[in-house]
């Protein structure tokens, strides 16, 4: 099992909305309203962007009062290539921005033309508002030059409050390349070519199926490939009469763990060829594999199990296998 | 402090595996077996006497939830063992078990840690943690941050070009896996001729709001070494954890480290959530090989260095037997 393992695409999603409490969504309604504000701490520093509570003494933070709209520029770095994701298309620098009245310094984008020659720390910068605003900090599109923002944009700051932003979308969209390991690949790849392989711990000689990289009795690699039979035992089983977007077939029908013959683990399939009634613990069953022009290194090579035939195995020879 | 529970208490053996840049054929029960099995051999200790098990890890890392529970049967947990988890670098696990020795009623522990960063965009993957309204709908990463860090450095005068440009190579991709094990007292003079004795140990963390600390200092790693015992004496060797030249100057700076009287190895391209349990390890093997007397191991985890870890090992122990 020297080779490398079988690696597919994946992406992770989670999408999650998000509550904003009464700090954090005031702030958020301002942006939309283009206001910026900060919250005084008992000992007068004033934290912009608001936190819920003074990260010095873990104390309520008092009540929000208007900061900015223009700011310096503590910390800046240049990013040359921008990504879709980011507020800027053209290259930006990211920036830490100590906005007037406030203490503390809000992170987000300055556009300067493009030229990383632009950009300094303690350079003065005024934000730059999308036209359309959802209470996001994304509502402040950028900060830009001062003087620059002077030209190209006119100040026309909201005279009502459109109120705090209760929820906000928070969502999670990550890109990896999977891999199944050498074990678990070992297995697919057989499968391909209608064999059924296991790992045999040479310790306490259980057959894993599939195989795993360590024996957990054990806790040494079980991986002695030992090839099992495509016919076995049914262990337990249940009737699915519920319909469900994913379900094979329309129900009722029966998906079962079967032990193969020479394995110690149970796998998970479907049954067909028998009425689901009459599907029991200790029913013998045979593999059905799709045509060989359909076979994958995947366990839907096997189509569904099918009764063999054979007299029912014994409830003690599946005991241990529950 | 050890002294108030009065159970000193050692890292008496350490493995890890050989970093690789992308590991494609091990899964988590593959990089965690050989690790805590070549841990415990050192040792010489039997698994069925180890007394509690503690892992650090990051589902965000391989893209699989619960995937340290995948990672358990490296450690063989059956019959049943008692186990805990971190979602953090092994590090924190170590602190943990730490913790749990310290309870009186069992004597030994295995510590371990895996990562595969090489599965997804790891800049994005360690954005994850950054702040959900104010942050992440920006874009921004991880690496980005460690940008502003560097920045602030050289505006105060502390860090140049070299620094810079240590950021704009990004962050070194490793998988791998490390494994330790922990022992009280007399067990530990048992496991290892030269145990590593914990002096003292301590974690500390600062504002989750970036601008407002000041990127120039680490105050959490300055705390935790004054509370793990690190100042006062000169370790010979510290083994830091900083993916970044301008991390290393930000902590020799906030412990006090000076390079003509300690060794500091260079970092390594370390895997993610298993780098700072393998500082900590490294750390121990040089007092378990006998070429140090007092060791300092740090560890760090979030953006810019948000939480710092330290720990003072010692070839002798603080607590009489």
């Amino acid at each position: 099992m020297q080779h490398d393992g079988f690696e597919a695409p994946y992406r992770l999603e989670y999408t999650y909305r998000r509550s904003t409490g009464p700090v954090i969504g005031r702030f958020l309604g301002a942006l939309r309203d283009r206001r910026l504000e900060g919250v005084k701490t008992s000992a007068g520093r004033v934290l912009s962007p608001p936190g819920e509570y003074d990260p010095e003494t873990g104390e309520d933070v008092g009540a929000p009062i208007d900061v900015g709209p223009g700011g310096v520029v503590t910390t800046w770095t240049w990013i040359a290539e921008p990504k879709p994701l980011h507020p800027v298309a053209r290259p930006f620098a990211w920036a830490l921005v100590r906005l007037d009245g406030a203490d503390t310094a809000m992170l987000h984008a300055v556009d300067v033309g493009g030229d990383s020659g632009n950009i300094r720390t303690g350079l003065r910068v005024s934000p730059r508002w999308r036209a359309v605003r959802t209470g996001s900090i994304r509502d402040l599109e950028c900060f830009v030059p001062e003087d620059l923002s002077a030209r190209t944009e006119v100040r026309t700051l909201a005279t009502e409050s459109s109120g705090p932003v209760a929820m906000m979308p928070s969502s999670v969209q990550l890109d990896y390349t999977i891999t199944a390991g050498r074990h678990l690949s070992t297995y697919l790849r057989a499968l391909a070519t209608k064999r059924i392989v296991g790992g045999r711990c040479p310790s306490c000689t259980k057959v894993y199926l599939p195989p795993r990289g360590a024996c957990p009795t054990c806790g040494v690699p079980a991986d002695a490939e030992t090839e099992v039979a495509d016919r076995g035992t049914v262990t337990t089983f249940c009737i699915i009469r519920i319909p469900f977007d994913a379900a094979p077939f329309p129900p009722p029908y029966a998906s079962v763990a079967v032990l193969l013959d020479g394995a110690d683990m149970p796998i998970f399939h479907l049954v067909r060829g028998v009425e689901p009634e009459e599907v029991r613990m200790g029913m013998r069953v045979r593999a059905v594999w799709v045509p060989d022009a359909e076979l994958g290194p995947t366990l839907a090579s096997i189509r569904w199990f099918e009764p063999s035939g054979e007299p029912d195995a014994s409830y003690e020879s599946i005991e241990g296998h529950l | 402090m050890s002294s108030v529970a009065g159970r000193a208490i050692a890292i008496v053996s350490f493995a890890e595996l050989p970093p690789a840049e992308r590991d494609t054929t091990r899964e988590e029960a593959e990089l965690v077996q050989p690790v805590v099995a070549e841990a415990l051999a050192r040792a010489g200790l039997d698994r069925k006497d180890v007394g509690f098990v503690c892992s650090g890890s990051c589902d965000y890392l391989i893209g699989r939830p619960f995937s340290f529970v995948a990672a358990l049967d490296g450690v063989a947990p059956w019959p049943p063992i008692r186990e805990s988890h971190v979602e953090m670098d092994g590090a924190w696990a170590l602190y943990e078990a730490w913790v749990r020795l310290r309870c009186g009623d069992i004597d030994t522990a295995v510590v371990y840690a895996y990562g595969k960063s090489s599965l997804g965009d790891l800049p994005r993957v360690l954005a994850q943690q950054l702040d959900p309204y104010y942050l992440a709908p920006l874009g921004v990463d991880a690496d980005a941050l460690a940008g502003l860090q560097a920045r602030a450095l050289v505006d105060a005068g502390r860090a140049g070009e070299r620094e810079l440009a240590s950021v704009r190579e990004g962050r070194r991709i490793s998988d791998g896996a490390a494994a330790i094990v922990l022992a009280v007292g007399d067990v530990a003079r048992r496991l290892a001729k030269r145990p590593a004795w914990i002096r003292g140990i301590d974690h500390r963390i600062e504002t989750h709001q970036l601008g407002a600390r000041d990127l120039t200092r680490s105050s959490s790693t300055r705390l935790a070494a004054e509370h793990a015992g690190a100042f006062g004496r000169n370790p010979d060797v510290a083994l830091l954890h900083a993916a970044f030249a301008h991390e290393e100057i930000i902590l020799k700076d906030a412990l006090g480290l000076d390079a003509a009287t300690t060794e500091i190895p260079p970092p390594r391209a370390d895997p993610m959530i298993v780098a700072g349990l393998t500082r900590l390890g490294r750390a121990a093997s040089r007092i378990l090989d006998g070429t140090a007397g007092r060791a300092l191991a740090h560890a760090t985890s979030g953006p810019c260095m948000q939480q710092n870890l330290v720990c003072v090992l010692d070839g002798a122990p603080e607590v009489a037997p």
